[in-house]
């Protein structure tokens, strides 16, 4: 699977799972509900500058603490199509693979990205073009059968398919 | 092996396992709550999925109740018909999962338990392997029965001594944050041991394993002992083996802590990792306390907290919020006259839940509101308004700084 758009922001580390979708701002489940949610208490302008581009940069220990899924589902149902970070805590890493948002990790990306730069990303080689700046760099690979559920929409997916 | 691995290969049947291994285990116990759940439950029912275990499969309505926002009556409907649907118990609003699970008897040494919760570290206290998963994968799991996962790589807190009075499981758990920070332990499984962890009560290491998370871990586990059995006394008649780590079990790291020097531990604003001694911030002044949450609102929590209180008030510019973490507890505490030491100090005493801890009700902080509270964390905006700001600390430092409306150290008050 191959994704080739902008980067629209670039976030600290330890930005937390509570932080990207916070109960306050929930008031339905829904993908827009979530969607609307979505890093306000980090970044306001969240969904306005996912106009300009629709992948994401984070730092280490992205998405940590809290085992909601409405976090990875924020993003995805923004408009995310890429979310590249240094390092991604556990559970969110393990939710955003099963729904199906395609997540790279790549500890050294902040050296090779700035906001508004065009990516070409491969996800089954890892490998990140920077094709603004023409320098390349790698994500780690992740498991075939995890990039299976990651590309093919996540793990029900997979289930029903299986079915 | 260590306890973890070990459990990890019987759930899998292996011999062996060892880190970095991607293995599929077998779930003794799955449970989701009222949050998270309804993001499957849906999808789950247009698949004609049915549930592979109705005895292990667990719902709790615990983190909103009574509920403040429309959208969480009706999380809470739609949790209470899946298990009605399914045949599946509902602990509807009788507490908090990670009190439940354990009081119900679900939790079991050796065992392997997953929850929809980041907490579910918790049960590492009772010798259990447990961790947080999310929603999509609880349905898999709710369907199969096992799931996949990493063997992790294990670190070692040897703690030595003894804790001194005051001090408690708590304030090791945020004195070790300060040690691995945020992340120093992610993907990886804490393991406690020691003497000081031996003396400890089965509420001071649940709230060490409780915050387990805090540092990124899988799970946090301690060896079970003569304590847990006498927990699981009358709460479970299944039969159960206690795990223990082999004399030559591999760590790729060792901390070690000397417990009769630690003192009570204050984690600042922004992250649990920002821990202190007590007498760092002490004098900090705040308007807002809460003791409770599946960290710190047990029977040890209630207790010393009274025992400080006792014959004194809560200070005037303080409003002291106490919520017990589950029904039982509630109920000892009246049985011991807790409630109304509580109460005539001038607390507020709540029915168990989750409460303002995950911000989503009961309490919430407003604008440069400060906070000393027991639960487990305390990132920008977690308890409400982004400008609000949340000290951690333990049950015993929460309530003598209540007394006080300023950050105090407990031993100072008795």
């Amino acid at each position: 699977m191959i994704i080739k758009d902008k980067v629209f922001e670039i976030y600290p580390d330890n930005i937390s799972a509570e932080q990207i979708a916070h109960t306050k701002h929930v008031n339905s489940l829904t993908p827009e509900g979530l969607a609307v949610a979505a890093m306000k208490d980090v970044d306001p302008d969240f969904l306005k500058k996912l106009g300009n581009g629709k992948i994401m940069i984070g730092g280490s220990n992205f998405g940590c603490n809290s085992s909601r899924e409405w976090a990875p589902s924020a993003l995805m149902y923004a408009g995310v199509e890429l979310l590249i970070a240094q390092s991604f805590s556990r559970i969110f890493f393990r939710n955003a693979i099963n729904i199906g948002l395609p997540i790279l990790e790549s500890p050294e990306i902040n050296e090779y990205v700035s906001v508004g730069d065009e990516l070409e990303v491969d996800l089954s080689t890892g490998e990140i073009k920077n094709i603004t700046t023409g320098k390349k760099t790698q994500g780690t690979i992740l498991p075939a059968f995890l990039l299976k559920i990651m590309t093919s929409g996540g793990l029900l997916e997979t289930l029903d398919a299986e079915r | 092996m260590n306890i973890t691995e070990k459990i990890l290969a019987k759930a899998a049947g292996l011999d062996k396992v060892e880190p970095d291994q991607i293995i599929e285990v077998a779930v003794d116990r799955a449970f989701t709550h009222e949050k998270l759940g309804p993001l499957f439950f849906k999808k789950f029912r247009e698949m004609g999925l049915t549930i592979w275990d109705t005895k292990r499969a667990i719902l709790f309505v615990d983190h909103g109740v009574p509920p403040s926002k429309v959208m969480d009556a009706d999380l809470i409907t739609e949790t209470v018909k899946f298990g009605e649907d399914y045949n599946l118990t509902c602990y509807n609003a009788e507490g908090i999962s990670h009190q439940l699970m354990p009081e119900k008897g679900n939790v079991l040494p050796g065992r392997v338990v997953v929850g929809t919760d980041s907490h579910t570290c918790t049960y590492g206290a009772f010798g259990a392997f447990s961790t947080g998963i999310g929603s999509t994968e609880m349905a898999w799991i709710f369907n199969k029965g096992r799931i996949w996962m990493k063997v992790p790589h294990a670190l070692l807190f040897k703690v030595s001594g003894e804790l001194a009075p005051f001090v408690m499981g708590k304030d090791l758990a945020l004195h070790i944050m300060s040690l691995t920070g945020a992340d120093g332990a992610n993907y990886k499984t804490m393991e406690f041991t020691g003497s000081a962890i031996k003396v400890m009560e089965l509420d001071s290491r649940m709230s060490l394993c409780n915050m387990a998370v805090e540092a990124g871990a899988k799970n946090g586990i301690i060896e079970a002992d003569e304590k847990v059995v006498e927990f699981l006394k009358g709460r479970t008649d299944e039969a159960y083996e206690i795990v223990k780590s082999d004399p030559d079990a591999a760590y790729e790291k060792v901390y070690e802590i000397d417990g009769s020097k630690l003192e009570p531990t204050v984690a600042c604003p922004g992250s649990s990792e920002n821990s202190v001694p007590v007498g760092d911030v002490e004098g900090t002044p705040f308007t807002r306390a809460l003791l409770g949450t599946c960290t710190n609102g047990r029977m040890e929590d209630f207790r010393i907290g009274a025992k400080i209180l006792k014959g004194r008030k809560i200070h005037p510019k303080v409003r002291l919020q106490v919520i017990p973490a589950s029904k039982d507890i509630f109920s000892q505490c009246i049985k011991e006259g807790i409630v109304q030491t509580f109460l005539d100090a001038g607390a507020i005493w709540c029915n168990p839940n989750c409460g303002p801890c995950a911000g989503g009700h009961y309490g919430l902080l407003g604008q440069d509101e400060v906070c000393v509270s027991s639960s487990n964390r305390n990132m920008k905006g977690r308890m409400g308004d982004p400008s609000s700001k949340v000290y951690l600390a333990s049950s015993a430092t929460v309530v003598a700084s209540a007394i006080n409306g300023k950050i105090t150290d407990p031993r100072s008050l008795v």
